[in-house]
């Protein structure tokens, strides 16, 4: 791509350099631990699922079960595997029969390593041919479906009922959206579990379930069948229970994911620890299930100032980048979120946005780049909330965004009627249409206003990196390097999930996802 | 122009004409039955020759409408009384003054967005320091000790931070307010305060896009802010209040 912005390439390198060394130094400790949630994914992927008698997800009730032993330092998948040669049963059998007393997890009697783990791995080999057909059905249905021109329409929906949302859902898709995310209730980052079965209560959305996965995926096939096109789905890997939840979205062929590396720390007081540990696991799977991640800088600058803190933007965007290649997501599966919200009240305000989208494109060229509309200046005025997202739109096609999050005309009164995501699309198609090419036309002055915002955002986030590299990441979030919040390192929920592995502990996923999913040939499908 | 204030009608570009426009959808594919349809229930709502300007198929068997029309209803404008806060609206230098010269100590503010509740945006523009639209937050007043204790803030856990900061004031953001959760949420808040035998030492504030002044009183709290609030109405609401407590 012809660089627009006569950046300073060695200033981008270095921010990559810093972000790296940054990334390196929290993978000399993420190793050494587990957490409760990733064991538990760890289970799901083995084929346990279901709740007890008083509603306990199974997952939760044997690793509970195991904590209690004193065996979880071990890791799951070995004592699974030591119970499944014992009892002749298969993982969700056992689990059951755990929850209903008939099997005391102790009780399982040890045997010979290399017994246990040749049948671990096979059991790991099993889930990984599970994941991987989901996948390859995904790349065929994508080799047979019109391809969009990008930007891709994304919509979400958020009734609190999976019924009404494939309502919606379908709706939206019939519509043109490219993309659907099904909103999630609004508290569910914080529990230690994910709900199981269709969900009909949520509060500003609708709880993320492997059913409620199922049910929505289910007819945007039938949508995608209808209209000769693959309707992407996507769904929220954060919070408590980001293994978990990726587990699920991989053996339910979801296609995105929310899946930030520092967002649960930040907006959720989420643990530090627990954050850094749970989100290398998850991307692990989802870069094996081809699921193509969304990043969460958006959310700074709905909390701190979009103006000042556009360099923070890009900064977290290195960091999320270099934690994401230690995770084998590739370049095509990362996108790198940022959003529309500088004041539309500013002189200029515009060609600052124009700036900083340009700058993620030409810093981040092969990044499906995740570009989110105007929330925080959204009022009841529904006109210029309208006028307010056709410029939005209008900065994405000239810089070349490939993810556009529709702006709601009613974002500041309610989730989004039907009628909102329809005037969304419009606007969009009508933009991107009429607009197509206006990026190949246009150049921006040589030390003009757009190049001197961009280079000055590039310094800022390279002087940030810089001493982030020096304190450390964890150092960084305590002092508010991002969004003005400040975490401490011991504090926030879910630090109590955090376990040290023992000298022993194995699980064979992480090195069977990395293999396989590098092993994948260029084509990717990831977008299409 | 003379208006009659006791009869007052929507305004399209004549007096009294009542022009009025509206948008909805209807569960029926776009064609010539759903556009009267959608004339029909404007009639019913009551609108004088509706005129359907806008149909448009929204797929799945749905239908849009934007629909033009004249409301013969009218309002007597001076018979309206809505409850307001009495206090004087003050600059950040003027409050602080007044707290340092009236007050002697410092103020205490904590603040959250309680339950499930993560939107933060409200609870910020208010609390943090860069404020909002050129407002400071109240984090920047010198004489304010404030705490944005953050979101999905469990009520009891708001109480208890608040006793043990020794708040004079309570800030609970709402903004999520689907099948009215948000009514709920601020309704045990202050039924918790009374509870505990707190809630005459604190003021309970609510804000959020859906909240007012008139609905926060009627639920029990000292004062309401809607969209739009700046953090030093709020500032000064408080510290008006605290004075005229102390006085009585």
């Amino acid at each position: 791509m012809e660089s627009k912005l006569n950046l300073d390439r060695a200033k981008i390198d270095g921010c990559r350099r810093a972000a790296a060394a940054a990334a390196g130094r929290l993978h000399s400790w993420i190793n050494n631990y587990t957490t409760t949630t990733i064991e538990r994914a760890s289970a799901r992927l083995l084929g346990v699922d279901g709740v007890d008698a008083a509603g306990v997800p199974l997952p939760n009730v044997l690793v509970e079960k195991l904590k209690q032993a004193g065996l979880l330092d071990r890791g799951l998948v070995p004592w699974m595997a030591r119970a499944v040669l014992a009892t002749g049963k298969e993982a969700r059998e056992i689990a059951e029969a755990v929850a209903a007393g008939k099997v005391d997890v102790s009780a399982i009697p040890a045997c010979p390593e290399a017994r246990w783990r040749e049948l671990a791995d096979s059991m790991a080999d099993g889930a990984a041919e599970k994941i991987a057909a989901r996948r390859e059905e995904r790349q065929k249905m994508l080799g047979r479906a019109a391809r969009p021109q990008k930007p891709y329409l994304y919509v979400i929906v958020a009734t609190g009922n999976i019924y009404e949302d494939a309502v919606q859902a379908r709706a939206a898709a019939l519509q043109g959206a490219d993309i659907i995310a099904v909103i999630r209730h609004t508290g569910q980052s914080l529990l230690d579990y994910v709900p199981y079965g269709p969900t009909t209560e949520g509060f500003g959305g609708t709880y993320a379930t492997q059913e409620n996965f199922s049910i929505v995926r289910r007819v945007l096939d039938e949508a995608g069948r209808e209209t000769g096109r693959y309707i992407r789905l996507v769904n929220y890997c954060s919070g408590l229970c980001m293994p978990e939840i990726a587990a699920m979205g991989a053996l339910e062929r979801l296609d995105m994911m929310l899946n930030d590396a520092m967002y649960g720390i930040l907006f959720r007081d989420i643990n530090m620890r627990r954050t850094f540990i749970d989100q290398h696991f998850s991307r692990i799977i989802n870069a094996f299930a081809g699921i193509v991640i969304n990043t969460g800088e958006d959310n700074y600058l709905t909390t701190a100032d979009a103006f000042e803190q556009g360099h923070t933007v890009l900064a977290s965007q290195f960091i999320n980048e270099q934690l994401a290649l230690r995770s084998g997501l590739r370049e095509e599966q990362m996108g790198l979120g940022h959003a529309f919200e500088i004041n539309p009240a500013m002189e200029d305000g515009l060609l600052m946005e124009i700036a900083q989208a340009q700058l993620c494109r030409e810093i981040f060229p092969r990044a499906p780049l995740k570009f989110m509309p105007p929330t925080k200046h959204v009022t009841g005025d529904i006109f210029r909330a309208y006028l307010v997202n056709g410029m939005f739109n209008l900065v994405s096609v000239l810089t070349g965004q490939e993810i556009q999050l529709l702006g709601m005309l009613t974002e500041a009164i309610h989730t989004p009627y039907l009628s909102d995501r329809y005037l969304s699309i419009a606007n969009a198609r009508y933009i991107f249409n009429n607009a197509r090419h206006l990026g190949e036309e246009l150049l921006f002055r040589e030390q003009g206003r757009i190049q001197t915002r961009a280079a000055y955002l590039l310094d800022q986030a390279y002087s940030l990196l810089q001493e982030i590299e020096t304190i450390g990441l964890e150092a960084a979030l305590e002092q508010g390097f991002f969004a003005d919040i400040k975490r401490s390192r011991d504090g926030g929920k879910g630090l109590d999930g955090v376990v040290a592995r023992h000298a022993a502990y194995y699980n064979p996923f992480p090195a069977l996802f990395l293999d396989r999913a590098a092993a994948w040939g260029p084509e990717g499908g990831f977008l299409g | 122009m003379k208006i009659d204030l006791t009869r007052i009608k929507a305004y399209g570009d004549t007096l009294h004409d009542g022009a009025v426009q509206l948008s909805f959808t209807l569960p029926v594919p776009a064609g010539d039955e759903a556009r009267e349809a959608a004339r029909q229930l404007a009639l019913r709502m009551g609108l004088e020759a509706p005129a359907v300007t806008e149909m448009a198929d929204l797929g799945a068997g749905f239908s849009f409408f934007v629909i033009y029309g004249r409301c013969p209803h009218s309002v007597d404008y001076t018979a309206i009384k809505i409850p307001k806060q009495q206090h004087r609206v003050m600059t950040l230098k003027e409050v602080n003054a007044l707290i340092r010269e009236r007050l002697g100590r410092k103020v205490v503010v904590v603040a959250a967005c309680t339950g499930t509740d993560a939107h933060t945006v409200g609870i910020d523009a208010i609390m943090n320091m860069k404020g909002y639209a050129g407002e400071y937050g109240l984090e920047r007043y010198p004489e304010m000790a404030a705490y944005n204790l953050g979101s999905q803030m469990p009520n009891a856990e708001l109480l208890a931070k608040a006793a043990a900061y020794g708040a004079d004031a309570v800030l609970v953001s709402q903004v999520v307010t689907q099948k009215n959760i948000h009514l709920e949420n601020l309704t045990e808040l202050v039924e918790l305060a009374e509870a505990e035998g707190i809630r005459d030492r604190v003021l309970l504030i609510a804000g959020g896009p859906r909240i007012s002044h008139e609905l926060a009183v009627e639920l029990g709290f000292d004062a309401g802010f809607g969209p739009g609030t700046l953090p030093n109405q709020v500032a000064s609401f408080i510290v008006t209040e605290l004075l005229r407590r102390r006085r009585q």
